[in-house]
């Protein structure tokens, strides 16, 4: 790849901004308009940015493919781990008042963890889209 | 524990194990999981069969919220033999997978197929016990996206083609699926069906509700391939690993029948849908063509998966016909042929998938002489086959037999002309099967059976069909309970 300094210097601070906005719009997701998806997208539009600028092949030394399969399950998991432990708590699948002691927490925790896991599971597939699309010629 | 959630751990169930499934090295284990997977959901299932023909219909709050504001999960008689159909050929199908699909689907790709087939089976039986109609359309996609997975799996590189081909048609119908469940909340307000039923009674004549009515019955038509709606639907089941085209033919058509069901008769109530606007017609019309149309391209086809595909689309015009008839009779007969047609063709595409796995093709030309190469393989595809063109003593007939009496009933002696001409030239198209597979020498004619753990879950199918032709006492009680849910117009 030829030497592009002023776009690897843009990329360098605009990652770290993407990214601390995908966290801001992940942990605050259920005071203001956001939430799993969207932050996701977001992280995973961070990542794929490192991709596009510094090359695949460097993008997925720092998030090799099958870290990134493991994480879009693990995603899925939590979300429905979360549900199965208020079944477990005799509540129905996915209410989150069996979370804790307090109702109101249990509720708060439950959909902190729900989105937390939609949003590992978005970022993971996002990449994944884009390590086979960028990937493609050479399998 | 089970008894308070089973409605849940259906859907549950075969949606955590997908993730876990694409954790596994590829080999065994996925399929291990998925048999296990498999066969808990038939038991969910059955369990929740008895559970509804016991002390009625089930309900269970998502979440702890309360219907009509949080999503509801309910199973009564209609769509406890639709999670029935699904289950059972799960169970079926699945066994069969484990010495099909590592020949048919690249090795690097056998957990990931697993985990599709998961998340299709989550998808299907989603759809048929929720009582939420947005909750419906999402499993409906995920249904789809999984089934378009697994269809571009095929060996053949048109798979990718035919995936992409049944990607492009199922968005559309799901988008309309959509676009008329948006227009009935902005008329109603709310999602659930029950509720839905009652607040629709009030704005049923505003020209919203009629849009909304044909944007739901055209996405269900193009999803359940209702003729002119099928063109997806052959090439897709034609190059689909065996595995799938069993599955998506006994089940997904299948499901698709019960969302056209669920709107027309549960949401839309009968008076609206068959009364002020003119559905049973339309149906009726496009039924009969689909029987025709399907069976004489099916005895036209050359490759026995084609043919079986265009079979399917004349299975679905019975089904649809049944269907317009909106009597007793007519909706049991279209449930029965329901239950019967997926034993059927289950049975004759894992018959197929057989002969693919020992010959490599599905063509005229490689079924050559396989009456004596491989005899109990052919022995299941004709009885399936009888089953299907429905000779007396298997279930074919029986469904035949019901859908018949309620034409006769109506006075639609058209549609009795309709159904006879339908089972002969079904009677033609699998008679070249066997004329080919019994009185044409092969090659090489040499014994080579398919092994035990194919021809098991094959035979299991194709004794079902005669099983339920001696005795139809279950699936037309079943048939018969789902049919007056439906007329009762109460979900």
């Amino acid at each position: 790849m030829t030497r592009q300094p002023v776009l690897h210097v843009t990329a360098k601070f605009l990652i770290p901004l993407i990214m601390l906005f995908a966290l801001y719009v992940q942990f605050h997701g259920e005071y203001s308009p956001g939430g799993g998806f969207q932050a996701g997208v977001i992280f995973g539009a961070g990542l794929i940015l490192y991709g596009l600028v510094f090359g695949v092949e460097q993008a997925q030394r720092v998030l090799p493919l099958g870290v990134l399969r493991v994480l879009a399950a693990l995603g899925v998991l939590l979300y429905g781990g979360v549900g199965m432990v208020s079944l477990l708590a005799g509540q129905e699948f996915l209410d989150y008042g069996a979370l804790s002691a307090d109702p109101v927490a249990g509720q708060h925790l439950g959909i902190l963890l729900v989105e937390l896991g939609v949003g590992i599971t978005v970022t993971a597939v996002m990449v994944i889209i884009f390590y086979v699309f960028a990937g493609r010629e050479k399998t | 524990m089970i008894d308070q959630h089973f409605l849940a751990l259906l859907v549950v169930v075969p949606l955590l194990a997908s993730p876990l499934c694409l954790l596994l090295p590829n080999g065994r284990l996925p399929w291990l999981l998925a048999t296990a997977v498999a066969w808990v959901v038939f038991a969910l299932a059955v369990f929740g069969v008895f559970r509804v023909y016991g002390d009625g219909p089930v309900s269970y709050w998502m979440g702890g919220w309360q219907p009509p504001w949080g999503i509801e999960y309910r199973l009564d008689a209609l769509n406890a033999l639709v999670v029935l159909i699904v289950a059972a050929i799960g169970a079926v199908v699945v066994p069969f997978a484990g010495r099909s699909v590592p020949a048919e689907v690249d090795g690097a790709n056998i957990a990931g197929f697993y985990a599709a087939f998961l998340l299709a089976l989550c998808g299907l039986l989603g759809i048929a016990v929720t009582g939420d109609v947005f909750n419906l359309f999402v499993f409906l996609e995920i249904s789809s996206l999984a089934s378009y997975t697994l269809i571009s799996q095929g060996r053949n590189r048109r798979a990718l083609v035919s995936a992409y081909q049944y990607l492009i048609f199922g968005t559309i119908g799901a988008t309309f699926l959509l676009i008329g469940i948006g227009l009935l909340y902005a008329m109603t307000g709310t999602l659930n069906m029950a509720d839905l039923a009652r607040r629709l009674a009030e704005v049923e004549q505003t020209r919203t509700v009629f849009t909304g009515f044909a944007f739901i019955v055209v996405g269900a038509a193009i999803k359940l391939a209702l003729f002119p709606l099928h063109l997806w639907l052959p090439n897709a089941y034609t190059h689909a690993p065996s595995v799938v085209s069993a599955f998506l033919a006994a089940t997904a058509t299948k499901v698709a029948v019960y969302v056209l069901l669920r709107f027309t008769f549960t949401v839309f109530g009968l008076e609206f849908s068959f009364g002020a606007a003119p559905l049973s017609l339309i149906l009726a019309t496009l039924a009969v063509a689909a029987i025709l149309v399907g069976s004489v391209s099916a005895v036209t086809q050359n490759n026995v998966k084609r043919l079986l595909a265009y079979s399917s689309v004349a299975q679905i015009g019975y089904m649809v016909v049944a269907i317009a008839m909106v009597t007793a009779l007519g909706l049991t007969a279209a449930t029965l042929h329901l239950f019967n047609h997926a034993l059927m063709k289950g049975a004759l595409f894992l018959a197929l998938g057989c002969v693919v796995y020992r010959m490599g093709g599905a063509d005229m030309d490689s079924l050559r002489g396989l009456g004596r190469k491989m005899p109990l393989t052919m022995a299941a595809f004709v009885v399936a086959g009888l089953s299907l063109i429905g000779v007396p003593l298997t279930a074919g007939f029986i469904s035949k037999w019901y859908l018949v009496l309620a034409a006769i009933e109506l006075g639609w002696w058209p549609i009795v002309a309709v159904v006879l001409v339908g089972s002969l030239l079904a009677a033609i198209y699998i008679w070249r099967v066997v004329e080919v597979a019994y009185f044409r020498e092969a090659d090489d004619p040499a014994r080579s059976e398919a092994p035990w753990s194919l021809l098991a879950p094959t035979w299991l199918l194709a004794l079902a069909n005669i099983y339920f032709g001696l005795d139809a006492r279950l699936p037309v009680s079943l048939a018969e309970s789902a049919a007056s849910v439906m007329l009762g117009g109460a979900p």
